[in-house]
């Protein structure tokens, strides 16, 4: 057992810190809450790319850097740490490059992996629909062959990443007439293809960060297929273990957490500044003990999946546990900023850039996405504990 | 980084949890529970013969050179068996105190006798007012010639009654000071407490105790640093501990959500109960993990205010959560006194409050933190 990072992680971290820092220094953007899937900076992912940061975990035949998956994890802590908007890269780098790298023939990892790893692959991820939420083996959009085609009909609703995408990733029906779970299938395929319909869904925050998609008459070609027909429902239960696993379920409003802090520290009551009040000190300090928590069990998670097993029931843990506390923090914030928490980011004399507004509003999403806290709960039941299922 | 334990690590959790489920069901436990000495002598013996209580201590003492994360591996499985005894106090409290800041003479004199479990040792520091802050400690030691002169009294001490030696704080001149005393020293009275977790706290009354100034451990006034080492370790040993109580209690709650039916089917079955045991396995395992983090440090001589800090205070609370979904699970069968959850709800709270509760130790973050 070693908690320590080696000394190249260390210094891993470093430089991604100073280049940050950089960034902000220079003005390119500003640290915001939920940057990870709101903030679309083509400009950035590019520089990102240019550090070779993004399949940091492939192997090196296919452009990656065969590097841990804890050096991700480091990245990425990071990247959340300050804020940085990475969302048209995040979905592509973080589970469809993989994917490709694990199912794809060897002329899709050709064409489309340096295509992500030069940053240009701007994912939306196309699973739920409207009857198929927790339970996606229920959904009906229809991918059927036609010649050297397939052709796509139906609907997809909260599509991350739908409002900027360039490439889908699509689960989609097949085989019809096969019992639910074994007749679906992947795909991945540009957006620009007639017939596509994309409509934003304005969420509670006032952002956009889901669509509906609609598919009407959509002819792909089949080399769109990524692994095996009929499959899918197999190969997406794993990539969700990679979905659910990463810091962004902890860490996505980081900046807010900095931010109380520092109001704490600066904002006066009673002649004494916040951070001296016990009540203040003492929810503050209890942030940051589940904060250090769940960040051990995010490490774990990399060290699963390093270790070259899905981290199927770590990765459930870790998001129930991480969602759960970003929920906390918005409360609390809200709790010491008081009255101010009705004011809108754009409202005047709104304090700490109105994060704490849009945390308390955005995080409500947080355990519902990419697996409910109710189901991943069941998967903890069911697979870490063994419990019956009837 | 790594979190897997090592091959040696892992021999040494199965021995001793062999060991314990061996020589330890819950009917012994009852026994040693209501024994006067509150642990039974033959045990402590096979223990010392299998070098638990050196485990962590240098060979020339004594001991088998292993680390502090291994004792919390050993620790962790003592709290899982409910092992009642003086074993925290004389090796925790104690053994790694002589340890860590006696004289080689010291070191030479008392080690061997801890490792070998001949003598018990425990430590004397908390009062009436019921804190781990230097503000609780009245008791005062003063010089007279050869001597210190130790009058007051000492509250929650454990294992006094069958302690040889006790460790004791008291205030002197310019600090405080830790003395190794006597335990059989003229003027030295104890009063067993009754617990919650039937453990042996003690009342101990200091009556103009004698004590030669060679029985300073440490340097004199300079104390309350050392006290808190004490303090941090005890307080990482409790989390390993506490890890072992609470795994413990889910294991039974699993096994039983799995047996008992109800409306035809197992409880467990029931999605409610299955949400009930994963927040319970994410409490246990999020306890563990820092657990092992705060005894990792430790064990590597790191600074670690802040990773103790941060274990105790979520421990604390974590083994409550999880205690309390125990008993919802096990329903009424799991408040009767004849039922083996019991064991473990009355030891979670007790140390949840013992070397710090987590208001204590979120103080402590906030300041590690800057606030």
């Amino acid at each position: 057992m070693d908690f320590r990072l080696s000394e190249e992680q260390e210094k891993f971290r470093q430089e991604i810190r100073d280049f940050l820092k950089g960034e902000i220094k220079q003005g390119l953007w500003e640290p915001s809450c939920d940057a990870w899937i709101m903030g679309h900076d083509p400009e950035f992912t590019k520089r990102v790319s240019k550090k070779g940061w993004i399949g940091l975990t492939w192997p090196k035949e296919h452009g990656g850097q065969g590097r841990p998956y804890i050096d991700r994890l480091i990245l990425t802590e990071e990247m959340l740490r300050y804020g940085a908007p990475a969302a048209c890269h995040w979905f592509a780098d973080r589970q469809i490059g993989g994917a490709i790298v694990h199912y794809g023939t060897d002329e899709q990892k050709k064409e489309l992996l340096p295509m992500i790893l030069r940053g240009e692959a701007y994912v939306g991820l196309g699973m739920s629909e409207p009857d198929a939420g927790s339970d996606l083996a229920s959904l009906k959009t229809k991918a059927t062959e036609d010649g050297d085609s397939y052709i796509i009909d139906g609907q997809k609703t909260w599509t991350s990443g739908g409002s900027h995408m360039n490439w889908i990733y699509l689960v989609a029906r097949t085989d019809p007439d096969a019992p639910k779970h074994r007749g679906i299938s992947e795909f991945f395929f540009r957006t620009d293809l007639a017939g596509i319909n994309v409509v934003p869904i304005v969420d509670i925050t006032g952002g956009v960060h889901f669509n509906e998609v609609f598919f009407e008459n959509v002819r792909i070609p089949k080399t769109s297929l990524i692994g095996e027909k009929n499959k899918g429902f197999y190969q997406i239960l794993n990539q969700l273990d990679y979905e659910r696993s990463g810091m962004e379920r902890l860490m996505a409003n980081y900046p807010l957490f900095e931010a109380l802090i520092k109001y704490t520290k600066e904002t006066k009551r009673k002649g004494k500044p916040l951070s001296q009040d016990p009540l203040v000190r003492s929810k503050l300090a209890q942030l940051k003990i589940e904060l250090e928590i769940g960040r051990l069990h995010m490490y774990r998670v990399a060290m699963v999946m390093d270790e070259g097993r899905a981290p199927n029931w770590e990765s459930s843990m870790s998001k129930v546990y991480g969602t759960a506390f970003e929920q906390r923090l918005a409360g609390a914030a809200i709790e010491i900023t008081g009255l101010y928490v009705q004011l809108s980011p754009q409202s005047k004399r709104v304090p700490i850039k109105g994060m704490a507004y849009h945390s308390y509003l955005s995080s409500k999403g947080y355990s519902l996405q990419a697996g409910s806290s109710e189901v991943l709960k069941n998967i903890l039941a069911l697979r870490k504990l063994e419990l019956p299922s009837e | 980084m790594q979190l897997a334990l090592s091959e040696e690590q892992e021999m040494l959790r199965t021995m001793a949890r062999d060991f314990l489920s061996d020589k330890l069901p819950k009917a012994t436990v009852k026994e040693m529970e209501e024994s006067e000495a509150g642990y039974s002598p033959e045990l402590w013996k096979e223990m010392a013969g299998l070098g638990w209580m050196g485990l962590a201590f240098p060979e020339k003492y004594g001991g088998s050179g292993m680390s502090f994360l291994d004792l919390a591996i050993l620790i962790e499985e003592m709290g899982g068996a409910c092992l009642p005894g003086p074993y925290f106090s004389s090796v925790v409290l104690s053994g790694f105190t002589i340890l860590d800041i006696g004289s080689e003479e010291q070191k030479a004199a008392y080690l061997p006798k801890i490792a070998s479990g001949e003598k018990i040792f425990t430590l004397a520091l908390t009062e009436a007012g019921a804190s781990y802050d230097a503000s609780g400690i009245e008791t005062k030691a003063s010089a007279e010639g050869d001597n210190y002169v130790i009058s007051g009294t000492k509250l929650f001490v454990p294992d006094a009654n069958v302690a040889d030696y006790m460790l004791v704080v008291a205030k002197t001149d310019k600090g405080f000071t830790i003395f190794i005393v006597d335990a059989r020293s003229a003027g030295i009275s104890y009063t067993v407490l009754k617990t919650i977790a039937e453990d042996k706290l003690c009342e101990v009354v200091f009556d103009k105790v004698k004590v030669p100034k060679t029985n300073i451990l440490g340097e004199p006034d300079k104390g309350w640093p050392e006290v808190e080492k004490i303090i941090q370790r005890g307080a990482a040993a409790k989390c390993s501990e506490m890890v072992g109580c609470i795994q413990k209690a889910l294991d039974m709650t699993v096994e039983y959500a799995k047996d008992r039916k109800q409306y035809g089917r197992p409880i467990g079955s029931f999605q409610v109960i299955q949400h009930y045991c994963a927040d319970m396995a994410t409490d246990v395992d999020g306890t563990r993990l820092s657990a092992y983090k705060a005894a990792w440090m430790l064990s590597e001589g790191l600074p670690c205010t802040q990773e103790v800090a941060i274990a105790k205070a979520w421990a604390g609370e974590a083994c409550q959560r999880v205690m309390a979904l125990a008993h919802q699970i096990h329903g009424a069968i799991g408040v009767t006194i004849d039922h083996d959850l019991q064991y473990y709800t009355r030891r979670a709270k007790a140390a949840e409050v013992s070397f710090g509760d987590a208001t204590f130790y979120r103080e402590v973050v906030a300041r590690e933190m800057g606030l």
